[in-house]
């Protein structure tokens, strides 16, 4: 616990009697990279605003470095956030954006400028500092937003959606511009996005979550390679979720067939899910395959094809290679063993979260 | 050719209610009896009665508009703060009293303060000493806010609504207390607002004749009244429409200001 920078303890949240967040917890370390991932509504932005002081949790703790902060407004938060609307003042230039924190501690006229010339360095943008905020494009915007929260040397960066308003190329680049930033400040970022692939490239630590729980914690590849349920293993990257029977340790019953997996622990036949992701599965000759299908679909998508090879069940695999299977043809399917992934069915209704739309 | 002819009413009107007398008022104020032409109709603001009438005008408008600003904006700050349902109703209730007749408003606060009105009913009931409140500078005050401060709060209330709340959270973000954010983003911000709710209220205030008319009694004097004797009881046109074209000047100068914050068209009254 005593290395942990930020602990979120028992927060629950509601908004007019609906339930956001439920009996959350959550650690954060020094120097992180966390990101707050799941779907719109799932409650990461308001377990954002909670550690920045814009929310009031209805129950639980945020604590800092060992102090309770709960009730300290945000302006007295050792903090800065980076809104997803940039929110830059109108009415100033961006030299008096970036030094308005500064102005506010009453720092000397030449300490602020050079925290302006070196914030404005850090996000690519020098010699802007007489600009007017309706003069710069989207990106820059967001930029000078993230200039401003750093000269403050918070020790934790906020960022909500930060990239939510850029299109896809420059959100691209923000991304590789916020990792080095990361590793020049040397400063914690919790994130908050519904983007996989964001979460994936910059995160240390990803956080899913779904209606107000944490689905799943873990390094971007233990939550891409080792999803602990459904709702994960569907909302980071494609896969094919099936339901199976584990039969013993090691050996999973697929629609009748038997693949052998590396998965230990769940008992003997106990109904479980079982994730493959469609890059992992090997086409093969109908006499190689564990199970035969036929395909029914095909689409070139530029670095591979997606097939959807339809089995005798009636369940459609959805299968990326490089290689391409013409429609109509008989294909057996092969997985490698420790490509599959066994996971428990939700015990309850309360955990059946797997269902979400967007 | 058809749309030209769409605008053809409302030329017809601005033709004869508006450029007609503005020129029949331009042409009384700068000639005589006589018609020769001449400045001394202007000039007569000098005289100490009239001079003396126009600073006090422009001295219990100024009053008033001061009251209205600090009455109205932490009200419109409250508005805002509501979520958009609630807000509107509370607007609602606080336009409701401008849908009654102006002239009604002002005869109530008349019985009210009167020698022999609610207020000193009460206070004599209560067997307190009764206070002179009608026919006094604040009286007309009084009666100025009331009348004139809707017309603070609604663009306040429109300018303060426009400012997104993730601008306000920056500033607290960045360590601002709650009167930094008020004096480095929300004042700022809302001077459009601000500089139409000062016109909306400033310049009616100080054209006002009814007013004072009925909570000055005759014994206070602002120069709408002098202008509005010089028409009705002297007779004097000429006269009157000088000192009118002297309160233009201030009119249009506060117009000027207007039109020099106010870029995103906020002060729509105008």
């Amino acid at each position: 616990m005593s290395q942990s920078l930020i602990d979120l303890v028992n927060i629950s949240k509601s908004f007019d009697g609906e339930l956001v967040l439920d009996d959350l917890n959550l650690s954060v370390k020094e120097n992180e990279f966390v990101t707050l991932l799941g779907p719109s509504g799932c409650g990461k932005t308001t377990t954002l605003r909670i550690i920045g002081g814009f929310e009031k949790a209805d129950t639980g703790k945020v604590i800092f470095e060992g102090q309770d902060i709960s009730l300290l407004p945000p302006n007295k938060r050792q903090l800065n956030t980076v809104f997803q609307k940039y929110a830059l003042f109108p009415h100033m230039n961006i030299a008096e954006n970036i030094a308005f924190g500064l102005k506010i501690k009453n720092k000397s006229k030449s300490y602020i400028q050079d925290k302006i010339k070196y914030a404005l360095k850090l996000v690519n943008l020098d010699g802007f500092e007489n600009r007017t905020v309706d003069s710069l494009s989207g990106g820059q915007q967001q930029r000078i937003a993230i200039a401003r929260a750093i000269v403050n040397e918070p020790r934790v960066l906020l960022l909500d959606e930060p990239l939510g308003a850029l299109d896809l190329k420059l959100r691209q680049d923000m991304q590789y511009e916020l990792i080095r930033m990361k590793k020049e400040l040397g400063i914690t970022f919790i994130y908050v996005t519904h983007d996989q692939e964001e979460a994936l490239t910059m995160s240390d630590t990803i956080v899913v979550m779904n209606q107000g729980y944490i689905q799943q914690m873990g390094t971007p590849e233990q939550i891409y390679n080792e999803p602990e349920n459904a709702f994960v293993a569907d909302f980071i990257g494609e896969s094919n979720i099936l339901h199976g029977t584990m039969i013993r340790d090691e050996l999973v019953e697929i629609f009748g067939a038997k693949f052998a997996c590396v998965d230990r622990g769940f008992g003997t036949n106990t109904p479980v899910d079982v994730v493959i992701r469609p890059e992992d599965i090997d086409l093969v000759a109908p006499e190689d395959g564990t199970l035969v299908g036929t395909c029914t679909h095909l689409i070139f998508k530029g670095v591979h094809y997606e097939m959807e090879v339809t089995t005798p069940d009636g369940f459609e695999w959805l299968v990326h290679s490089t290689d391409m299977c013409p429609v109509g043809k008989k294909v057996g399917i092969h997985v490698d063993p420790f490509d599959i992934q066994i996971m428990n069915k939700p015990a309850s209704e309360d955990e059946e979260v797997a269902a979400y739309d967007e | 050719m058809s749309k030209k002819l769409l605008s053809g009413p409302y030329i017809v009107w601005m033709i004869g209610f508006i450029i007609i007398p503005l020129v029949l008022i331009a042409v009384y104020g700068l000639t005589d009896k006589n018609g020769a032409v001449t400045l001394a109709n202007v000039l007569a603001i000098s005289t100490p009665e009239h001079s003396k009438a126009l600073w006090l005008s422009l001295k219990l408008s100024f009053v008033s508009t001061v009251i209205c600003l600090l009455l109205a904006y932490p009200l419109a700050m409250i508005l805002r703060k509501r979520n958009i349902g609630k807000g509107s109703f509370v607007v609602f209730i606080f336009i409701l009293p401008m849908w009654m007749n102006f002239l009604l408003r002002t005869l109530a606060w008349q019985s009210l303060l009167e020698k022999n009105g609610v207020i000193n009913g009460i206070l004599t009931f209560l067997h307190l000493p009764t206070q002179p409140l009608i026919n006094t500078s604040g009286a007309i005050v009084l009666g100025m806010v009331y009348n004139f401060l809707p017309f603070m709060v609604l663009p306040i209330y429109n300018v303060l609504c426009k400012i997104d709340d993730s601008i306000i959270n920056a500033a607290q973000d960045l360590g601002a207390n709650f009167w930094q954010t008020l004096l480095l983003v929300w004042i700022p911000l809302s001077v459009p607002g601000i500089i139409s709710g000062i016109t909306m209220v400033f310049v009616p205030a100080l054209t006002t004749f009814v007013i004072s008319n009925l909570l000055g009694g005759s014994k206070i004097l602002l120069i709408g009244n002098v202008i509005e004797q010089e028409f009705t009881k002297g007779s004097n046109w000429h006269l009157g429409s000088g000192l009118s074209l002297v309160l233009m000047v201030f009119i249009l100068f506060s117009m000027a200001l207007i039109a020099k914050y106010d870029k995103n068209g906020e002060g729509s009254a105008f």
